[in-house]
């Protein structure tokens, strides 16, 4: 992206703003000794980088970073620490020289390195010059896709996305086999907590959760034209039912989303996004070729008016295998997300207490 | 016209950050939790309210427009109740206020909650 | 320009609201410090998005309120009742599923 020179003053003074309250930030992180106090400083940090990446033009990746470092990971970060202690003990120093050393040596490596990057936005820069040129000149006319971030990402690269999506499922599958596939004892409120009410947060969750399902839907179909797809709309999802566990208890969201259905949903999101690529290679093209993705018999009853624009027409595969594979990437990541917090939440310590017990 | 409505609008967003910032010295400055609650809530969602209008105006009717409408109704939805929740279980965690009725009614508890940095 | 001393003073109320994140004293004041740190993020995003023309940012905003009352409510609810799992205090009225 071009800045245009009215804001580019703006640009730097708000980046720099930005960077110092990062520095702040991390700098409170590392002396601060309760682990609770630095997880919502953590919070903070990746809000303040979520900004800070919109500022540098970078929408998709801002997005990311605002709905997984400062929504999902301070829950799962939290569920965490329900397996450990809260504080740390100050080391001493003799046990921070070593550290200290190799933080210095890989920071002024980076800064070394920083000096030989090209500047913001140059054209002539390697990656913008040789394929993310092709890219860009070659997507409008072989994706259709308006937004290139989704074109580049489920299209050319889709092979890579599907790895990622392999190994967003590889985690789930991580962790719930460390932290128990089973259900988990899932307490009633203490006799002490029925007065303590939450009506106000009960009433309004009851509207709010379908309000952030429906915004999880606005995302992943809106990332053809803008920032968003299947990544972020898939935690923004597991965001609403974790939302629910939260207020109405991690048993009750347990009978409405079962565990195992959500396993087989991860899964099943992998499965339609390979199946996709084997569709594709049924008819002849290369694996993920989405234009391939329909037979050429039925692509050529395919009225043009579908897509409005007659030359268009034959962007239909992509168009549909894109869909199809967000698709399935919202379904890993929600399931994923949703397994992990599930492992996490439900391993209380009267869930321990009892697996021992038994 | 349209200049009118961009220097009203500019003017709104100058006033709903000011609100934030006021919102913000309270934050830093009041005494207790309870105090600064207060003060955060109500100009964070006033603050945004003015900023949010201000950027309606400037954008006229428009799908941004409706973004903003939709920005609102989520902030107008969550921070008051998110501000409720918290109070009450800074309430219910044994933190009492330290200006107010209950810290006569509760000099015993206050004394041990403005002590430590931790709640029970 | 009114845009921009806008986006320069809800960047001067997010500092203020870090150092209040820093202090403390109780977790408490920290969550009030997160929640109301990501009212502002919300506004910030929503006027630079305007300063630099690009209102596509407002996505970001749209998503990012909602996601801020999950995490607020997610600490809220670890610091008061050190459990993820358990439902949030019935009034004396409401019913569990149990029955």
């Amino acid at each position: 992206m071009i800045a245009l020179p009215s804001s580019l003053n703006a640009n730097l003074v708000i980046g720099i703003a930005l960077l110092v309250m990062l520095l702040v930030v991390a700098g409170a992180i590392v002396r601060t000794r309760s682990l609770l106090a630095a997880i919502i400083l953590f919070s903070i940090y990746s809000l303040v980088s979520a900004v800070w990446l919109v500022v540098m033009d970078a929408a998709d990746v801002a997005f990311t970073e605002a709905v997984i470092g400062a929504g999902v990971s301070t829950i799962v970060l939290l569920g965490a620490i329900l397996l450990t202690r809260g504080e740390v003990e100050k080391p001493g120093w003799r046990a921070l020289v070593a550290p200290a050393l190799v933080c210095a040596g890989v920071g002024g490596l980076l800064i070394y390195a920083a000096a030989g990057l090209p500047a913001l936005g140059d054209p002539a820069s390697p990656a913008n010059a040789h394929v993310g040129r092709a890219y860009l000149e070659a997507a409008p006319k072989e994706i259709g896709a308006p937004n290139i971030v989704t074109a580049v990402l489920a299209s050319y690269r889709g092979f890579d996305t599907l790895g990622e999506t392999a190994v967003i499922f590889a985690a789930g599958i991580g962790v719930a086999l460390m932290l128990g596939f089973g259900p988990h004892a899932s307490p009633l409120p203490p006799a002490a907590t029925i007065g303590d009410h939450h009506v106000v947060l009960r009433v309004s969750a009851k509207f709010l959760i379908p309000l952030i399902a429906l915004f999880a839907l606005y995302v992943q179909f809106h990332g053809d034209l803008g920032a968003g797809g299947g990544f972020q709309a898939g935690v923004i999802m597991a965001a609403a039912i974790i939302l629910h566990a939260l207020v109405f208890g991690l048993r009750d969201t347990m009978m409405a989303v079962p565990p195992r259905l959500v396993r087989s949903i991860a899964a099943l999101g992998v499965l339609l996004y390979a199946g996709v690529g084997v569709a594709c290679m049924l008819n002849g093209g290369a694996f993920l070729d989405y234009d391939y993705l329909f037979p050429p018999a039925f692509e050529k009853q395919v009225p043009g008016w579908l897509l409005g624009d007659p030359e268009h027409a034959h962007h239909w595969g992509q168009h549909f295998g894109i869909l199809l594979i967000e698709l399935g990437v919202l379904l890993t990541v929600a399931a994923t997300m949703l397994t992990i917090f599930y492992g996490f939440a439900g391993r209380t310590v009267e869930a321990i207490r009892q697996e021992r017990g038994a | 016209m349209t200049d009118m409505l961009s220097l009203i609008g500019g003017v709104c967003v100058v006033a709903g950050t000011a609100l934030s910032l006021i919102g913000a010295a309270g934050l830093l400055r009041f005494p207790d939790v309870y105090t600064r609650i207060h003060a955060a809530s109500i100009t964070d969602t006033g603050g945004a309210s003015l900023v949010l209008l201000g950027l309606c105006l400037i954008a006229g009717l428009s799908l941004t427009a409706l973004k903003l409408a939709f920005v609102w109704f989520s902030i107008m939805l969550t921070t008051p109740v998110a501000a409720n929740a918290l109070a009450n279980a800074a309430f219910g965690s044994g933190h009492r206020p330290r200006i107010g009725a209950f810290q006569i009614m509760r000099t015993d508890e206050r004394r041990k909650t403005s002590r430590g940095t931790e709640a029970p | 320009m009114l845009l921009a001393a806008g986006a320069a003073g809800l960047l001067v109320a997010m500092t203020i609201t870090i150092a209040r994140a820093i202090m403390g004293p109780s977790h408490y004041d920290r969550i009030l410090a997160v929640n109301s740190f990501g009212t502002k993020t919300v506004l910030l995003l929503s006027v630079i998005g305007f300063v630099f023309g690009r209102p596509a940012f407002l996505d970001i905003a749209i998503i990012y309120a909602p996601i801020n009352f999950v995490t607020t409510i997610a600490l809220m609810k670890f610091f008061r009742y050190r459990s993820l799992a358990q439902p949030l205090g019935l009034s004396a009225g409401e019913e569990t599923l149990d029955d």
